[in-house]
């Protein structure tokens, strides 16, 4: 027996800032104290928490101690670990708490949150299926054996469950689908490659709890009818990728896949297929067309893929999050448990990932229906650096920007698509005042035109020139028509194009034109960029008035651009400046401005 | 299937279920537009240029790939429909060299239509463009990629119907792009230069070489005529500008190859603009060639065939035909030899075929392939034994890989890798010379595991107790050894060959000049009969020929011992009734074979000889002896297009027209007769050889009265009982396949309904000592090269064409 269990996040966000050196530390400190069998350490899924990573959670006592350091190790271990005293200023603090915060119950972040689907990730070891198994795992797998698999898609279609990889179908009825195809041969496929820029959920999720994606893959074969499952797995998730492979080869060794599983006569097994860095094989014809060793590009449907899938067979293509619910719904009384969370249309609980300029960055799980502002604000911590909130990217690529007139908009499938995004894969990303939003859209656009397979003309030709529009109007070479142009090409590629990459890409655009018209019409008309995104389109300007001259402008300046006595209001050489932004972050009074170019009379001279 | 009511463009129409809106449009005569579709191909949906408007759904749905749906109201124009086309055209000429002005497409390019159409004019998308580098390296054709609008039609033909694989998409976004893998140059490529990708491009990004610069498609012309290298008999379109050929295309419509076509057919063409071809009649004068006119050429042969008649008697003329030569000219060639008193007609090049003719003589009593090329894509297995069809016969390749996609199990037997054997359900790599072996143990695997067909046998066959019980179980042990592929591999591949429904069996190994040749075909026709696959659909027996008339030269009786249609000389109502159709008397004498004349026996009798396009001296294993034999006649005449090695020893040389220069019917392997018009006129004095034939034969005496080679062909017709119901206009576009008795008659797709030629099909038992020397054999052939098919007259063209760089 353990005295306690420290919980290492071992995921791809706290190890990229440095848990496997502070998990190293900890170890030389307990064996220097030569206490090390005393205590479990377990590098652990992740608990959400990006922004104040790395992170261990200490178990029974359920302290949360972040942004670590190797050189707080010696401290944790004799204060914490042998003392039985906790160390405040490992704690959690930020504006949002009064006082150090311990774990669930006091830091924000948590407190609106609902781990459903990341129940386990963080609290288990992600490499043992016993742990799983002891928090209930597999058995609404047991269960779904003993059903009818007609039972098990009404089940999943009575929870009302939606898939969360984007388009928000129907899980129940694309499983029923299945069924009803008259097929020997059927595939399970779990689309893990999440590829949107900014979410990273469904990473999380294989690397932090592997074994719900197989229960979830393992009942939806029970469920169609399949013996065979695929997870394609982006390659660039080598942590889950290889976390899957110790799953997978553990329910074999467990009998939980293989050959008449548990004796029941269902036979199962699952291969990994990793993906070669297209974005596009997201897309699910795509991805089979991948799996298949094909060149990853989307087909027209029908026919379905489940009437014709993977190798021509009926198919069932899930996302990771999706699956990730299955085995809580299939558990005993798990439909009324999960029905009973969200909105009318939008059932359970969703997982996003917090990026930008939010304070709490990382991954937050909440339940359907959830306003924005309660998103942003109380499980976020609001904008850093207490700038103004402008919009909120929802959806990725393919989804749109959210207003601040909109914060109250409950997030869900339906409210999300009226205001012109979408659910997407849960991809939230933060913008302020200093966000140009078609620099916003710009960026966005050149992402999927860069990753359109190429073989639609919409798409293919149709994204390029709305870039190349969009780069001329934050270069500041704008012409009037171009919006009309912008929104005439935009519906064009979105009513013809062939698959969902290109039907939905112009949505970025959209929806900025949408909310944010008068920020392109100063691009245009006025070659002005209020943010101070596009360089061609602003100048800084020093208010002489507030400058006290007190040089920090000037000395971070890499170009020496900044001219002025000490003491004295400083000016910009307008000639030299390049617009890098150092001055405006160092000015300690604000008094650096955003002006349009052509307004030279309003600088000082 | 159920039929749909739908409605399109105010039109209400029944289609079957399955069918697409894009179908259902054209039933209606309603013009979509499309750039990516092609019917062959899976569905794409790639250009989304046919789009269309379909109430209550939620956006445009490209029509070539939604399926029509019962009560579905389609617009095809409606405005939307309309801005969205113009806006995908108008993106596509954006990224577009418009330089329609020297663009070889200019006026049969689908973008210049459909922006017409459209009224695209102005480029309203200015942005950056494609830059690629053009690829010329080759001697084929230019790939200008910069003016490719990635449709993925060339990528289809190549992967699916091809087979090569040369190409595919390449990068992704705004730079994807089509070419071989890594950017080579095609010519590095696993191309094959079939042209296949060049004659389904909708825009100009792919040229042939030899079009450029040379007409737009207004002002050549095009005629419908057959390709003259394989047995296949592809139909084809020449281009033709001021007497120039100057491209080709597919028949799309051609039922043989469906628009498709190999290397050959497509650039094998421009021999017959080389400045090799003989022009003028030239005679021998000590050692040099003198032109002169056809006046003193056919003055100085009729003075020295009538000379050598009367001295030696008629047995020393002999004829030799070529198997390139058309129906009419290999009947009239025969027909003029009979006529002065000679059966020694024969043709050289069909000896390289002789294993395949005396094989399937003996077995059903008639040489031709059993069934038609078609038949092949519905055949449940095809065994393919010792055969390279995407090489030799590409076009049976394509069926083959058609098969395969649509679920047929092939069964390759090959000493070598083909191009079919990574897609074969069962590949047996076997050792060369081992595949007689292999048919036998076939045979004994099938009869041990009474998977044969004793209906069939009883009924249609005979020598089956002696055939049977040359196949215990030592044959199968014994095969193994020889085969060097194991027992498993060996049973499960027969047995998957006996249990299919209908079995095709595909070798070109019969066009082999050798012993082995000869007993494979014979071990394949006893498989053939054993499982009863003859005599009906999708099965049979398929030896196709290498060249594009050897087929209807036989057919025409340019055979020493058979009239036409294979009518016995020997029996006294077969010469009179041709002797009475001819107006002169037939000798019963039996003629000389060529193969005889050659290995020494008919040296001493013949003394003069006229050879139609055939080239012996470079022909086969034994060149020098035939080289030897030619040098001693008194006199030889050829008619030729080129100075040939044959024509070397000419006494006489006449020049003689091309293909693309003549009328005439060839017969291709599926004893399809198809028509082939001329194209052009010949060059200089050059004269097509049904007519230098005809006016040889008035100076001789004979009153023949043909005017064309369709006065010839009504007499074929009223002689030859296979093709009593053929004429010029009952031809059409299609061909007629032979047997086709009367005018009423649709012809013939497979032989044997009923009734072999034989009467019964007939067993013959391979001895196993027999087997066991051929594995030494076939190597020791193999070493002098000698196991490709052979094609000697093609060669004689190829050599002088862009295609000897293959």
């Amino acid at each position: 027996m353990y005295e306690k269990h420290l919980m290492i996040c071992g995921a791809t966000g706290c190890i990229s800032s440095g848990s496997q050196s502070v998990e190293e530390a900890l170890i030389e400190e307990l064996e220097k104290h030569k206490i090390r069998d005393k205590y479990r350490l377990v590098m652990a899924g992740c608990p959400g928490f990006c922004e104040v990573g790395p992170i261990i959670v200490v178990y029974p006592d359920e302290v949360f101690y972040c942004r670590l350091k190797p050189k707080d190790m010696a401290e944790l271990v004799v204060k914490h670990l042998v003392g039985g005293e906790i160390v405040e200023h490992l704690l959690y603090k930020g504006p949002d708490v009064d006082a150090p915060a311990r774990f669930f119950d006091t830091i924000p972040f948590y407190t609106k949150q609902k781990l459903k689907v990341l129940r386990n990730s963080g609290l288990i070891d992600p490499e043992s299926i016993d742990e799983y198994i002891m928090r209930g795992g597999y058995s609404a797998f047991t269960r779904a054996l003993d059903l009818e698999p007609p039972a098990i898609c009404a089940e999943i279609k009575a929870a009302g469950l939606r898939g969360r990889g984007g388009a928000g179908f129907s899980t129940g009825l694309k499983w029923e689908l299945a069924l009803q195809a008259p097929a020997v041969k059927k595939y399970v496929v779990c689309n893990a490659d999440e590829g949107d820029p900014g979410a990273f959920m469904d990473r999380s999720i294989l690397e932090g709890d592997p074994h719900a994606i197989l229960e979830g893959m393992l009942i939806c074969g029970c469920a169609i009818g399949a013996d065979e499952g695929y997870v394609y797995c982006r390659a660039e998730y080598p942590l889950a990728i290889k976390r899957l492979k110790t799953a997978i080869k553990q329910a074999e060794e467990y009998g939980l896949l293989g050959q008449n599983i548990l004796a029941s006569g269902f036979n199962f097994k699952i291969k990994i297929k990793e993906g070669a860095g297209a974005f596009v094989c997201g897309e699910e014809t795509a991805l089979l067309a991948s799996i298949e060793g094909k060149r990853g590009m989307p087909r027209p449907r029908p026919p379905f893929p489940a009437q014709a899938g993977l190798f021509g067979k009926p198919t069932t293509i899930n996302n990771v999050e999706t699956l990730a619910n299955i085995p809580l719904i299939l558990k005993e009384g798990g439909v009324a448990e999960f029905s009973a969370i969200g909105t009318e249309g939008s059932k359970g609980t969703k997982v996003f990932a917090l990026a930008g300029k939010i304070r709490n960055t990382g991954l937050c799980e909440v339940p359907m229906g959830i306003t924005i502002r309660e998103i942003i604000y109380d499980v976020g911590g609001g904008i850093k650096g207490g700038r103004a909130f402008k919009a909120v990217q929802a959806g990725g690529p393919s989804g749109g920007c959210i207003p601040a007139e909109l914060l109250d908009l409950p997030i869900d499938y339906d409210s999300l698509n009226q205001a012109g995004a979408i659910m997407g894969s849960g991809g939230l990303v933060v913008m302020d005042e200093r966000n140009c939003m078609v620099d916003l859209a710009q960026y966005f656009l050149s992402f999927t035109q860069k990753e359109s397979c190429g073989k639609c003309i919409p798409c293919r030709e149709g994204t390029k020139r709305m870039l190349e529009i969009l780069n001329r109007i934050t270069e500041g070479e704008g012409k009037p028509k171009d919006l009309d142009t912008l929104d005439e090409l935009a519906h064009s590629i979105k009513d013809s194009s062939l698959c969902g990459l290109g039907q939905t890409c112009p949505n970025p655009v959209l929806s900025t034109i949408r909310y944010f018209r008068t920020e392109y019409e100063e691009h245009i008309n006025e070659q002005y960029c209020r943010s101070g995104v596009c360089k061609a389109l602003f100048h800084y300007r020093i208010d002489q008035e507030r400058c006290t001259g007190c040089t920090a402008c000037s000395r971070a300046c890499p170009v020496n651009a900044i001219t002025g006595v000490k003491k004295e209001a400083h000016q910009i050489i307008q000639e030299s400046c390049t617009r890098c932004g150092s001055c405006i972050e160092k000015c300690p009074q604000d008094c650096i401005m955003i002006t349009p170019v052509g307004r030279k009379a309003d600088v000082s001279n | 299937m159920s039929a749909i009511k739908l409605t399109i463009d105010g039109k209400e129409l029944e289609v079957a279920a399955g069918t697409t809106i894009l179908q259902a449009a054209r039933e209606l005569g309603i013009d979509l537009p499309t750039l990516c579709h092609d019917p062959e191909l899976p569905p794409n949906g790639a250009c989304r240029l046919c789009v269309v408007e379909v109430e209550k759904a939620k956006s445009l749905v490209a029509s070539c790939v939604t399926p029509a749906a019962p009560g579905m109201v389609v617009h095809t124009e409606s405005e939307r429909v309309v801005r969205v086309r113009r806006s995908i055209l108008s993106l596509l000429i954006a990224n577009h060299p418009l330089v329609c002005i020297t663009c070889e497409q200019t006026g049969s390019c689908k973008l210049q239509d459909y922006c017409y159409r459209y009224s695209v004019t102005e480029n309203e998308y200015v942005g950056e463009t494609k830059e690629l580098p053009l690829d010329s390296s080759n001697a084929f054709f230019v790939r200008d990629m910069t003016k490719c609008i990635l449709c993925g039609i060339c990528v289809g033909k190549c992967q699916e119907i091809a087979g090569a694989g040369a190409i595919d998409f390449t990068m992704r976004g705004f730079i994807t792009n089509v070419g071989p893998a890594y950017e080579d140059k095609i010519e590095d490529s696993t191309c094959v230069f079939c042209g296949l990708c060049i004659d389904s491009c909708p825009v100009g990004a792919l040229v042939p070489k030899a079009l450029i610069g040379k007409g737009r498609p207004w002002q050549v012309e095009k005629t419908k005529t057959i390709c003259p290298y394989c047995g296949v008999g592809c139909g084809i379109y020449l281009q033709t500008r001021d007497n120039e050929v100057i491209n080709v295309r597919p028949d799309f419509d051609s039922p043989v190859n469906r628009g498709h076509l190999c290397a050959r057919g497509k650039f094998g063409w421009d021999y017959l603009q080389s400045k090799e071809r003989l022009t003028t009649p030239l005679i021998r004068s000590e050692e040099v060639f003198v032109a002169v006119g056809w006046e003193e050429a056919f003055g100085l042969i009729v003075d020295n065939l009538k000379e050598i008649r009367s001295s030696f008697g008629p047995a020393a003329l002999m004829g030799l035909c070529s198997p390139k030569a058309s129906n009419e000219e290999s009947y009239i060639f025969q027909k003029l030899f009979r006529s002065l008193g000679s059966n020694n007609v024969d043709s050289y090049s069909r000896h390289c075929h002789a294993p395949a003719v005396e094989g399937m003589t003996r077995a059903f009593g008639g040489a031709a392939m059993t069934n038609s090329m078609e038949e092949l894509v519905s055949a449940e297995a095809i065994f393919l034994i010792e055969a390279d069809p995407l090489k030799t016969h590409p076009i049976i390749g394509y069926r083959i890989r058609e098969a395969i996609r649509q679920g047929t199990c092939l069964i390759a037997a090959q000493s070598e890798d083909t191009g079919l054997s990574d897609i074969a359900s069962y590949y047996l790599q076997i050792k060369s010379g081992s595949a007689v072996a292999l048919a036998n143990a076939f045979a004994a695997v099938i009869l041990e595991e009474n998977l044969y067909n004793p209906k069939f046998i009883n009924k249609r066959t005979e020598g089956f107790a002696a055939y049977s019980s040359s196949l215990g179980p030592e044959v199968v042990r014994r095969s193994l050894e020889l085969t060097g592929i194991n027992e498993e591999q060996l049973r499960s591949a027969a047995r998957a060959f006996a249990t299919a429904n209908s079995a095709a069996i595909v070798s070109t190994a019969g066009g082999v000049a050798q012993e082995g040749g000869s007993l494979l075909v014979t071990a394949l026709a006893n498989l053939a009969l054993l499982t009863g696959n003859l005599g009906r659909e999708n099965c049979g027996l398929y030896l196709p020929y290498s060249e594009n008339n050897l087929q209807g030269s036989a057919d025409m009786g340019t055979l020493p011992a058979l009239l036409t249609g294979y009518q016995p000389l020997r029996e006294k109502t077969v010469r009179d009734h041709f002797s009475r159709a001819w107006k002169v008397e037939l000798s019963e004498q039996p003629g000389l074979s060529a193969a005889a004349l050659f290995s020494g026996y008919g040296n001493k009798t013949v003394k003069a000889m006229l050879v139609m396009g055939e080239n012996p001296a470079a022909c086969g294993e034994h060149r020098e002896a035939v080289t030897e034999v030619l040098r001693n006649l008194n006199f030889l005449v050829v008619q030729e297009m080129f100075m040939t090695e044959t024509a070397m020893l000419a006494d006489v040389i006449l020049p003689a027209a091309g293909f693309a220069e003549k009328m005439g019917t060839y017969t291709n392997v599926e004893r399809r007769v198809q028509l082939n018009r001329a194209a052009i006129v010949p060059p200089g004095d050059a004269r097509p050889d049904w007519a230098i034939l005809t006016e040889l034969a008035g100076r001789l005496g004979f009153k023949w009265e043909y005017e064309s080679p369709e006065d010839i062909s009504t007499e074929i017709a009223a002689l030859t009982p296979q093709y009593a119901g053929i004429s010029y206009e009952r031809i059409g576009a299609k061909g007629l396949q032979w047997p086709c008795p009367h005018s009423e008659h649709p012809g013939s797709k497979y032989l044997y309904e009923g009734r072999f030629q034989r009467g019964l099909g007939l067993f013959t038992p391979i001895s196993m000592d027999d087997q066991a020397k051929l594995l030494f054999s076939y190597e020791e052939n193999r070493s002098a090269g000698k196991k490709t098919l052979c094609n000697c007259l093609s060669d004689s063209m190829r050599n002088r064409s862009v295609i000897s760089k293959l």
